[in-house]
This record gives C-alpha cells, structure tokens and sequence, in this order.
C-alpha cells in the first residue's frame, strides 16, 4: 500500500477550513429558512408557539444537514480516485468505538431535548379548558361542515362557523358519515371528525378576520371542495351577529347572507363558503358549458317530459334513485340543506329549461 | 396444440381462467338461486367471488401448484430441474425455481408497474398544475392517486428489493438457490395478479379504488365496487412478500457457505434478515385490516359500522400496525445496498460493520413500538401521544448511526465517483432530509399542523424516492454486470443521475413549504395562493418522468449489446462477484469457504472467500442443486452446514 502524499488525513489547515465553512453555510443557511415566510398567519393562541417551535427544529436541524453534506463534499473533494490511482485502497480503517460513542450520545441529547420541548408545549395545547367555555359543535358530512353553538339559550346553526376573537372557544368534532378533518391552518390545529366518537381541541382565536376552514382528510368524491369560512368578530361585532341570528327569516343556512348567486353561477362554481359543491364538476349541461364526466350527463338521462319536481328530488336526496351505471352515496347530499330553497327552485329551472331546449 | 393445453404455461392459463370466470358465475348464481336470493345475478358477489377465485385459476394455470399437486396425489415426482435457469427471453415468461430467473422476473414486473405507476404521477402533476379542473375529474382523481401510491408501494418498491435480494443473496452466502424454490415462484407470480387487479379497477363501475393507498374506513366500506380491487389485490401482494420473507429467513438462517458466520455477513442480507424479520411479523395486520374490510362490504360483518356497535379507530391501529412497519421494509435492503455499494467503491471496511448489523435490528424492534404517530390527529386517546412520539424520535439514534457509519467507511477513502455510487451519495443526502423531516413530524405540535399536508407528500417522497428509489436505482447498476454478463453504459447512468438529482429537488423540496402553509393532500384543486409552487412542481415533476427513459434506453440497450462484463469488475470481495458473470445455473462449481469479513479492502492479501476444487467423490454441481430444492425435508443442518450435508 504505498500512500501518495495527498491521501492521509486532513490537515490542519483542511480541517479549520471545513469546520469555518459548515459552520458559515450553517449560518447562512439558518438564515434564509428563519426569514421564509412559512406559515399563514397567526391567527390563535397557540399559532406563535408552534411557529416558534418549528424556528427551533430548524436551528437544530440545518446544521445536521450540513455536517452530513459537508463530511460527504470534502470527502469527495479529497479523496475521489485520481487517474492512476485504479488500483488503490483505502486504508482498512475498520472503526473508532469513541467516535461511535461520540455519534450515537449527541443524537439522543438532541432528541432527548426537542421531546421535552415538545412535551410541554403539547401538554400547554391540549390543557383541559376552563368550565364555561363557549363549545361550537361541528359536525362534518360530505362534503360540508355545520356548525351549532348556543349562545344565552339560543341555539344557533349555521353553515358559516362565527366566533369571537380573545375568547376561549372549545370545538367538539363529529362526523355522520367517514372520517373528516377540522382544520383551519391559521389556527395550527386539527382533528379528525371521526363517526361514532366526539373529538376535540380548545383555542382562542387571537386575529379577526375571515379564514378557510378545510377538511385534511380524505372524504370521498368532493373532499377537495370540502372549504367552508370561519368568520373571527370583534365581541361587539359578535353580538350583533348573535342577535341577528333569531330574526332571519330562513333558519336554512347560507340563507342569512350572501344569497345573490345566480342558477348558472350555482352550477358553474357551487358556493365553497356554505359547502355546496359545483354540479358542472360532475355533470354536463349545455347550458352551463360543463364537462363533467364523473356523474350522469344530465342532457341525456333528463328526459324533457321530466317534471320540475323530480328534478328537485335528484338534487336533495340524489342516492334515492341513481343512473345506471352509477354509484350510491357519490354525489354529495348536502344540497337540501346548504342551499336556499330559492337557490334550489332556480337550480331545477335552470337545468328544466335547458333539458326542455329552451335553454 | 392439446399437449400444449395440458402443459403449464400461457395457455393452460388462458383456459383455466376462463373456467374460473365460468365457476364464479354459477356458484355466485347458482347458490344465489338456491337460497332464493334476489336478484340471482348481483354483480358485486360475482365480483367478489371471482377476485378471490380466478388468480388461483391463473397461477394453477401457468404451473405453480404442478409439483405440489402430483406429489399430493402420490405420484411420482422428479428433481430433474428441468424448469430451472433460462436460455432464452421465452422463459422468463415461464414458471421458473432458479433463483436467478426470479430475481430478473422480480425486478422486470416491479419496474413495469413503476413505470406505469410515474405515468400515474404524471398524470396528478398534469391536473395540478393550475387551480381548477385541468384533465380528470375529482373521483379519477381520488382513483389516480390512489393506484399510484398502491401500485408503488406494493407492486415495485417492496418487490423490486426482494427482486434485488433474490438474485444477490443466495449468491452472497454461497448457496445455489433459496431454500424453497417452488414457493419462491410462486411468491413471483402473485405480484403480477396483484398488479393486472390493481389495475382493472379502472374499469369498474364507479371507478377505481379511490380512497387513497390507506383506504381508511368507512370510506373504503362505503365506496364503489373499484375498493374491492385494492382489498382483494393486496392480500395476493403481502402472501407474495410474506412468503418470500420466510424464504429468505429459512435460507439465510440455514443455507450459508461453510464458514459465514453472521458477523461475516454481507450488509445487505443483514438488511435482508432483518426486513424479513419485519415482513413476517408485520404483514398478516394489513392483510386482517383489508379481510375486515372485505367482509363488512361483502357479507355486513359490521367491524367498522358505528351504527351496529363498530370501530373506526380500530382499523387505523391495524393498518398502521403494518404500514408503519412497512416503510422500514421500503428502507433497510436499501441500507443493504448502499452498505455495499459504499465499501467497495470507497476501497475501505463498513466502519463500525457491528453496529451497522446491531442499528439494522435496532430499527426493527422500534418499528414496532411507533405506529400510532400516523394517528396524533385520529382522535385516539390524547395520552398516546408523547410515548409514541419519543419511540419514534429514537428511530432517529440508530439510523444516525447508520449515516455517520456510512460516511466514516468514505472518510480517507479511494472514492470511485461512477453510476452506483452517485446514486448511493445522492441517497445520503436526501434520506437526511427525509430523516430530518420524519423527527419534525414526530414532535407532536408541529405533526398536528402538517399532518394530511403537503408536508407530508414532501416526506414521504423524500423516503421513498430520494431513499428507497435512490437505492433500487444504485443496486441495479451495481448488480446489471452479474445480471446480465454485461456492462451498462456509464455516461447515460451519470446523465440519469444528474437530472433526476435535480428535478427530484425541484419538485419535491417546495411540497416543505406549500404543506406548512397549509395546502392539504388528497386534493384535484388548491387555493390561488399555492398556482405558483404548483406550476414549478409541475413542470419539474416533468422531466424527472422523462429521466427514467433514460434509464430505461441505457438498461434495454446495455443488456442486448453493452460491452461483456467480466466476473469481478468492481474488484469486490464478496462472494458474488467470485462467479462468472452470469454466474452457472446452480452458482458454484464447487461451495465456497468464507474464511474472513466481507469489506476487508486495503488489508493486504485480505479473502473474504475461496473456493475449493471439488473432490472427486463429492456430489457434481447438479446434485447439489438438486437436493437443495427439496431442502424442505433436509432440516438436519445446524447453524453452520456445509457442502457435504447438502451433497
């Protein structure tokens, strides 16, 4: 084994400007990752925590990386097979149980600390909420969530989720039909919504404004198109809406507000805010201009002798009666309730007149 | 023609699954019938029936069961061989017992689906990329992403490296074959009915199989008929790599060469034990979820309906049970692979070669005790928690040590920079960030952020793309010369690298950012916010599909004319490469003796095997082979048999 001079260890020097430059690209890298902007807004009491919790598992992380990287480039750098050296072998360096020791001890220090970090912080999240907190009961169907509360004896429904801001909120999780996932991602919680069992997470929401409240878990046909509102309000604005919630006329929700939608915009885009999936994903109506092949082609199977009646019925208990060749339970059977019962009188015209040809 | 009929192969198959098909219809009619059901002719028990039934028809068909059957029936059975090794393409398409054939079977079906698998991934960048409806509906979708996550999970990362193990590891512990031959082919040949199934459910009414690769209940008890493709498919594939698993445990635990002590164990069928180890265990929980599964759709047994007292929670623990499990069985004959590819080509020992053996069993004993981190937002009890996030955390220590191992074997070595070792460097650094990824989403309060995001498509991608394939790409390289007996071609395997290397990252590393900022997975249409990472994904995800043609034109190629490989031409010292290349039909002319460690480069004069000329009394090479493949009833060997005992 005759050693060229360049295939020892690293030398002195080597071995500073290896260390200066793992830790310099360290600090480099650190840097750009902490100024991503990584997370939507904050917009509950735990949001800052985790953030900051995720800030900390970067420092620690990135520097992991770059020793492995930076080990694995220097040792390229330095001792890839040089012409000539075809023949050559290493030296049978075997191993060196003080730096085992060494990389298996400063691992588990490592992870020893991020689970006690984590630990705490996951016990501060799941405290158990004061007696008294307002509980919103939301319960997931697909392809929309609904939501109860009661607020001084009133109970109020809705398919728009409204909660103060600054007050601790309890959120009680079911499901009627599979598995869903209550989440909105600038409050960093989530839950399944799980049939038979009550899950749960308590929070208080800490930014009014309106955010997206998704489902995370695959629920079928419209899980994609499972995104409703929540509304944070100021106390006083909150109240108000309280208030307001006994005198509207149409106790079916998305009644209250917004009821502008057009047949046509209905059918095109649904309305995502109330949970009402657009028909024109599935269906083609040559009205609308809509594609869908997924469900029955309603030109088709829509005879024009069809009374408006039936055509109502397929739209709010579509799993009554299903096309052949199609299956049970895909088409969502929310529309009943998430829609007016304006909405839905102008649906079945709209889709009557066109089968008719007058469309 | 009627001699061709009776005979296993293709055609005994075609008329035997057509008499399945006829079986299934009148035994679901005719019962039905009989018990006055109505209607008498349901399409779904036919259904049913038929995917439990006809691939016993298709594999009775091609030959599998033959042996068997006539030693059942008490005739007479030869060890003639005569079904063992190939010489033309035509026998591959044949039942076959030699391990070498299977291992090529293994690999060439496993990359198949592979292929078709990344189309299926093509297909899902192609619909997102742009918000809205691009190309597929919603439920084509759920269907897509469903099959492409099935077919490679189950149909080529599994297989591909119990393909891989299959060639190498008989001829790594210097055995001519594996221990059971027959059952050998037939575990092969239950991965293709698994994947034609898989398949095929594009066909059925209301689509495929769409509720995701997890296929979570009630979801999967509700859905269309397409669900039963997946419940039925996966059975097929886990009695295929639970069979192969006892395989490679019975033959490694009994079968290795006169003087291979586990401690002189080649890394890889370390891997390879202590994976099987896992398979065996695990394997029969997927298969319970998915029987459950079945019998509430087929015969109302309720085990997840809450209405009649059932438990959704319950099937996750099961499935996870395996499937958590089952990511190790997607990453340790990875370890395996670039252990060795890393020696020989850094002409140095595995440093810490003990702990590298003792990390492998580490992470199969904690595999064990991590499953219900897929679950912190279940709404599994909240205790559960915290000791399952620490039990997973602590994966991290010996596969640490596994890392850090890998680069002290580097550290001062002679590093050859060719194909396999490219894709064994670039595997280190991406499994870190694979690995770093995992430890963050086993700390709870972040996991309860990202979990069912693109944070996790980002991690597991990273696993089992940037690990797992990574590996499968640097072990076929590495293994093609010994496969094929001929040299692949080391600019178009360096190309390949590069721009998977790169589009790899492109695509997968932005999936960190979108999932934190809170786009969920599973979903055909996304927020506005996220159209501009989508598009880059997109259009990288591209050309990552397009750099396995290269792989595919340097491998067709190279097989058919690439320059003629001589037996050692990586200069290793394991016992496969002391063959010629293709090695005979029963691996040795004469037994091996392992007289030292497997990755003694740079010790002057060091052997890890040599071979001894047989002495004239002793069996000639096809005897051996032939009581090796009834080794079932030569149970006398103990921990360290030698030739003469399977002479």
């Amino acid at each position: 084994m005759t050693e060229s001079s360049n295939r020892g260890g690293p030398t002195g020097k080597e071995w500073a400007v290896l260390i200066a430059l793992m830790i310099v690209s360290s600090a480099i890298l650190i840097a750009i990752f902490l100024l991503i902007d990584w997370f939507p807004v904050a917009g509950s009491n735990v949001s800052n925590e985790i953030d900051t919790f995720w800030d900390v598992l970067l420092i620690v992380s990135i520097p992991v990386f770059v020793i492995v990287t930076g080990v694995l480039l220097f040792s390229v750098w330095r001792w890839r097979q040089r012409p000539g050296e075809e023949e050559l072998d290493g030296p049978p360096i075997h191993g060196n149980a003080k730096l085992e020791v060494i990389w298996t001890a400063i691992p588990t220090v490592i992870i020893a600390a991020l689970c006690a970090y984590a630990a705490v912080l996951l016990l501060d999240i799941q405290a158990a909420p004061a007696k008294g907190t307002r509980v919103v009961n939301v319960t997931g169907v697909q392809f929309a969530w609904s939501f109860e509360t009661n607020e001084g004896g009133k109970k109020i429904k809705s398919n728009r989720l409204v909660v103060p801001v600054g007050e601790p909120v309890t959120f009680k999780v079911r499901s009627r039909d599979v598995i869903h996932d209550f989440w909105v991602p600038q409050w960093r919680l989530k839950v399944d919504a799980v049939p038979g069992i009550t899950t749960s997470y308590s929070l208080t929401p800490t930014r009014t404004g309106t955010f997206d409240v998704v489902c995370a878990e695959l629920c079928g046909l419209g899980h994609a198109y499972m995104r409703q509102n929540v509304t944070v309000l100021s106390k006083e604005k909150y109240a108000a809406w309280v208030a307001r919630q006994g005198r509207a006329a149409a106790p079916a929700a998305g009644g209250d507000e917004g009821a502008g939608l057009s047949a046509k915009e209905l059918f095109v885009a649904g309305n995502p805010s109330v949970g009402a999936t657009a028909c024109g994903t599935c269906h083609v109506l040559s009205a609308a201009g809509t594609k869908g092949n997924t469900g029955p082609n309603l030109n088709e199977v829509i005879s024009p002798s069809e009374s408006k009646a039936a055509i109502r019925e397929t739209i709010v208990n579509p799993n009554a009666q299903v096309t052949k060749g199609y299956a049970k339970g895909i088409m969502p059977a929310n529309y009943g309730q998430v829609l007016s019962a304006r909405e839905i009188d102008e649906l079945v015209n709209y889709i009557y007149d066109d089968v008719q040809g007058k469309g | 023609m009627a001699a061709k009929l009776r005979q296993p192969g293709w055609y005994r198959a075609t008329w035997m699954v057509i008499l399945g098909i006829a079986i299934t219809f009148g035994l679901s009619i005719g019962l039905r019938a009989a018990f006055g059901l109505d209607p008498v002719y349901d399409g779904t028990a036919i259904l049913t029936i038929g995917l439990l039934m006809v691939p016993f028809f298709f594999l009775g068909g091609i030959g599998c069961f033959d042996y068997w059957l006539r030693w059942a029936r008490g005739k007479q059975v030869t060890d003639d061989h005569s079904d063992h090794g190939a010489t033309s393409w035509k026998d591959y398409f044949k039942v076959n017992t030699d391990h070498k054939v299977i291992g090529i079977q293994y690999i060439c079906v496993s990359f198949f689906f592979m292929f078709v698998g990344g189309l299926m991934a093509m297909l899902i960048r192609a619909e997102l990329a742009a918000p809205g409806r691009q190309f597929v509906d919603p439920n084509t979708y759920n269907g897509v992403f469903s099959v492409h996550a099935t077919l490679l999970i189950f149909l080529f990362v599994i297989p591909v490296f119990a393909g891989i193990a299959n060639y190498v590891i008989p001829l790594m512990i210097g055995a001519p074959d594996m221990a059971f031959p027959r059952l050998n082919a037939l575990s092969f040949w239950m991965l293709p009915v698994a994947g034609v199934m898989m398949l095929l459910s594009f066909f059925a009414p209301g689509g495929s199989f769409a509720s995701g690769w997890t296929a979570y209940a009630p979801l999967s008890t509700s859905a269309p008929t397409g669900q039963l493709f997946f419940t039925i498919a996966v059975q097929f594939a886990g009695a295929s790599s639970i069979a192969t698993a006892l395989n490679f445990l019975v033959t490694i635990i009994t079968m290795r060469a006169p003087g291979m002590t586990f401690f002189r164990m080649p890394l890889l069928v370390w891997a390879n034990f202590a994976t099987s180890l896992l398979v065996v265990i695990a394997t029969p929980f997927i298969a319970a979820s998915q029987f459950m599964v079945l019998l509430d759709r087929a015969l109302g047994f309720n085990f997840f309906n809450v209405a009649k007292g059932g438990d959704i929670l319950m099937y996750q623990h099961i499935f996870w049970f395996y499937s958590h499990p089952a990511v190790y069985i997607m990453m340790l004959p990875g370890f395996g692979i670039v252990s060795e590819i890393l020696a020989n080509r850094s002409r140095k020992p595995i440093f810490g070669y003990r702990m590298m053996a003792f990390s492998l069993l580490a992470i199969v004993l904690l595999g064990f005790t991590v499953w219900a981190h897929h679950m912190f937002v279940s709404g599994m009890a909240d205790w559960i928690r915290i000791p399952m996030m620490i039990t997973t955390a602590i994966i991290a220590i010996p596969t640490g040590i596994k890392i850090f191992s890998w680069l002290g074997t580097m550290w001062r070595g002679v590093l050859k920079l060719d194909t396999p070792m490219l894709w064994s460097l670039g595997f280190i650094t991406m499994f870190t960030i694979g690995g770093i990824s995992g430890v963050m989403l086993a700390m709870v309060p972040l996991d309860i952020h990202v979990s069912d995001t693109y944070f996790i498509v980002a991690h597991i991608h990273y696993v089992l793309f940037g690990g797992s394939l990574f590996t499968i790409f640097a072990g076929i390289y590495y293994w093609f010369p010994k496969m094929t007996g001929h040299m692949y071609n080391e600019k178009l395997g360096k190309l390949h690298f590069w721009i998977t290397f790169v589009a790899f990252n492109i695509t997968f590393a932005p999936m960190h950012l979108i999932g934190v900022q809170g786009m969920p997975r599973r979903v055909a249409d996304y927020a506005q916010e996220f159209a501009t990472w989508n598009i880059i994904i997109s259009l990288a995800s591209f050309a990552l599909g397009l750099s396995t043609l290269i792989f595919l034109y340097n491998m067709i190629v190279s097989w058919r004319s690439g320059p003629t490989a001589v037996s050692n031409p990586w200069r290793a010292l394991t016992v496969e490469w002391q063959v010629s290349s293709p090695p005979p039909i029963f691996n040795f002319d004469s037994i091996p003796s392992i007289v030292g460690g497997p990755y003694e480069y740079g010790v002057p004069g060091a052997v890890h095997a040599v071979f001894k000329e047989p002495e004239p009394a002793a069996a000639v090479p096809a005897g051996v082979g032939a009581s090796m493949a009834s080794a079932g009833d030569g149970g006398d060997s103990g921990d360290e048999p030698d030739g003469e005992d399977r002479a």
